[in-house]
């Protein structure tokens, strides 16, 4: 990018600039000291002996914690449980609530219909109807799995029309004059140019998806780690809870990084230069 | 004989933005254009030009009148009228070749032939070699061009540009310029070009309209009497030089209007 001449002298004060880039190394040795620093404030007031052990333990407790857990109580189960649940959930509500949500957004009549009441029914939180959802469908997967469904689907519907809805003018315009039919446009403008959008707005509310399995998890499970975190609760094993947490925050991670990369690949043409 | 396209009565009023008063943008313009007429459109900013294009192209609605292409009423747009924008209009999503291959794919045309046509327009706009660009790795200029071989490519009978060399150095736009009239005089389209240049205007045209400042209208309609084929040096002949002079007054009182208002 062309910046002014005068600028590129004081080099030292571009972090200073507003949006301006800074170095990969200089990124990563401060995204880096934020952890660093996270450890030593935990490690300064466990080992230092400031807090009571019960309610924060040490790094080194929880790593031990963290493989007995593996080795012991079989935690692997537990994670494949809760991450099975989040993803069958969210992708059947992706699948739902994006095609909705294109719908929406296109069709002026189903916006009519549908917007509203959605908008209504989204600020119900979903952790409040664990106990109705407990009464008709049972303590089972499809259970958590509805938690995990109903919880993302209508964000995903409301985001995805906004997405949809504000695709350029000109785009659509052009495409008639270029012979398309309202489908065609749907189908070879409309969705090409929200389909970057949606998949961000799947990043975001994924990451919302690991919040609610955990809640539905505390609730009547017998598998998951949100079970685990409400059983060492119940005896007080402050460790596995807080690795359990812990857990849920890689696991988080990971699967945004990996949306996050699949979705810079798919569209060379959203991104850079 | 039947025009090719017959713009009868037009008006257009866009409702007034927080409780102004409504805008009165076109005023009952009234227009025949023959098959392979080259008309320019000349006028102040604002006062009208690209709103008219629009209704000749089925984006707007006029709010009385009506448009007829080969006399049946326009209901809408469609493939046989093209229209290049005045802004970047490019899909974003799809490289050089197929934005200029998206026309043809509507018509159902062969991938094979199709390559061969989006081929035939990049070379006609000197982008070759940016075939596999996207819209985002081009220079306005080169937008523009796309947006241009991506009209001509789906060979429309009617041809509406708005401003599309206006982005363009003076050196390209002349080249294009020049591809424009070529690939007119080789055609039968007819088309309709906005220019804010007066120059291009009587260059390219076979009909100059000028227009009024807001409401518009149709203040003057100048035919060009100069052969063609044309080349840029026209542009010193005396009879050129001479509508030049005439059409400058004209936009002059209109643009002074424009701005005292
Ligand atoms: N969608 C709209 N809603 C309200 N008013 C509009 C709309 N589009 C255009 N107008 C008004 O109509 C008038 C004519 O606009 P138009 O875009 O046709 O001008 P123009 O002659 O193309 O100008 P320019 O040379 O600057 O492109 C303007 O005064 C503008 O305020
Ligand atoms: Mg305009």
């Amino acid at each position: 990018m062309n910046r002014p001449a005068m600028r590129r002298k004081s080099k030292r004060r571009r972090w200073l600039e507003p949006q301006s880039s800074i170095s990969p190394r200089l990124y990563l040795a401060l995204t880096l000291s934020s952890f660093a620093l996270l450890l030593a404030v935990w490690s300064l007031l466990t080992y230092g002996g400031i807090v009571d052990k019960l309610f924060l333990p040490s790094p080194s407790k929880i790593v031990e914690s963290g493989i007995t857990l593996f080795t012991e109580f079989d935690f692997i189960q537990d994670i494949l449980a809760t991450v099975y649940r989040v993803l069958v959930g969210f992708v059947l509500a992706f699948l739902a609530g994006s095609a909705l949500g294109v719908l929406i957004g296109t069709y002026k009549a189903l916006e009519a219909f549908f917007e509203p009441m959605i908008s209504f029914v989204r600020y119900m939180p979903v952790s409040a109807f664990i106990p109705l959802f407990i009464l008709w469908i049972g303590v089972g997967d499809v259970e958590k799995i509805s938690v995990i469904f109903f919880g993302s689907l209508f964000s995903i519907v409301l985001m995805t029309a906004v997405e949809v809805g504000g695709v350029r003018r000109e785009l659509l315009e052009a495409s008639y004059t270029l012979g398309s039919s309202p489908l065609g446009v749907l189908r070879s403008v409309i969705l090409p140019a929200s389909l970057p959008g949606m998949m961000e707005i799947a990043r975001l509310v994924l990451g919302w998806a690991w919040t609610y399995i955990i809640v539905a998890e505390l609730v009547a499970a017998s598998t998951g780690i949100g079970h685990v975190i409400i059983e060492s609760q119940r005896m007080l094993r402050t460790s596995n809870i807080i690795y359990g947490i812990l857990t849920i925050g890689v696991l988080g991670l990971i699967t945004d990084l990996i949306l996050k990369r699949a979705i810079r690949g798919m569209f060379p043409w959203n991104y850079g230069r | 004989m039947q025009p090719k396209l017959e713009i009868r009565n037009v008006s257009k009023r866009f409702p007034g933005v927080k409780k102004k008063p409504d805008v009165l943008a076109l005023d009952t313009v009234d227009l025949h254009i023959a098959t392979n007429e080259f008309i320019t459109v000349l006028g102040p900013s604002g006062c009208g030009k690209s709103t008219l294009l629009r209704i000749i192209a089925g984006l707007e609605e006029q709010s009385t009148g009506s448009v007829y292409l080969d006399g049946e009423e326009i209901d809408g747009p469609s493939a046989d009228r093209g229209m290049v924008f005045q802004a970047y209009s490019l899909f974003p999503w799809l490289n050089v070749a197929e934005n200029i291959e998206f026309g043809l794919k509507n018509k159902r045309i062969g991938a094979r032939e199709r390559k061969e046509i989006a081929a035939q327009y990049i070379d006609l706009v000197g982008l070759r070699g940016f075939e596999n660009h996207y819209a985002k790795q081009l220079s306005g200029g080169m937008q523009q061009r796309v947006a241009i071989a991506r009209a001509l490519a789906n060979d429309p009978e009617v041809l509406l540009l708005d401003e599309p060399f206006g982005a363009l150095d003076n050196q390209t736009r002349t080249l294009m310029q020049e591809q424009l009239l070529e690939i007119w005089e080789k055609t039968n389209k007819t088309i309709v070009f906005i220019t804010h240049d007066v120059e291009e205007s009587i260059y390219l045209a076979s009909r100059v309209l000028v227009m009024t400042s807001r409401p518009g209208k149709i203040k003057a309609d100048i035919p060009i009497e100069l052969e063609h084929p044309r080349s840029y040096q026209i542009k010193v002949d005396p009879r050129f030089l001479q509508y030049k002079e005439r059409l400058t007054e004209l936009i002059r009182e209109e643009s002074l209007k424009a701005i005292q208002e």
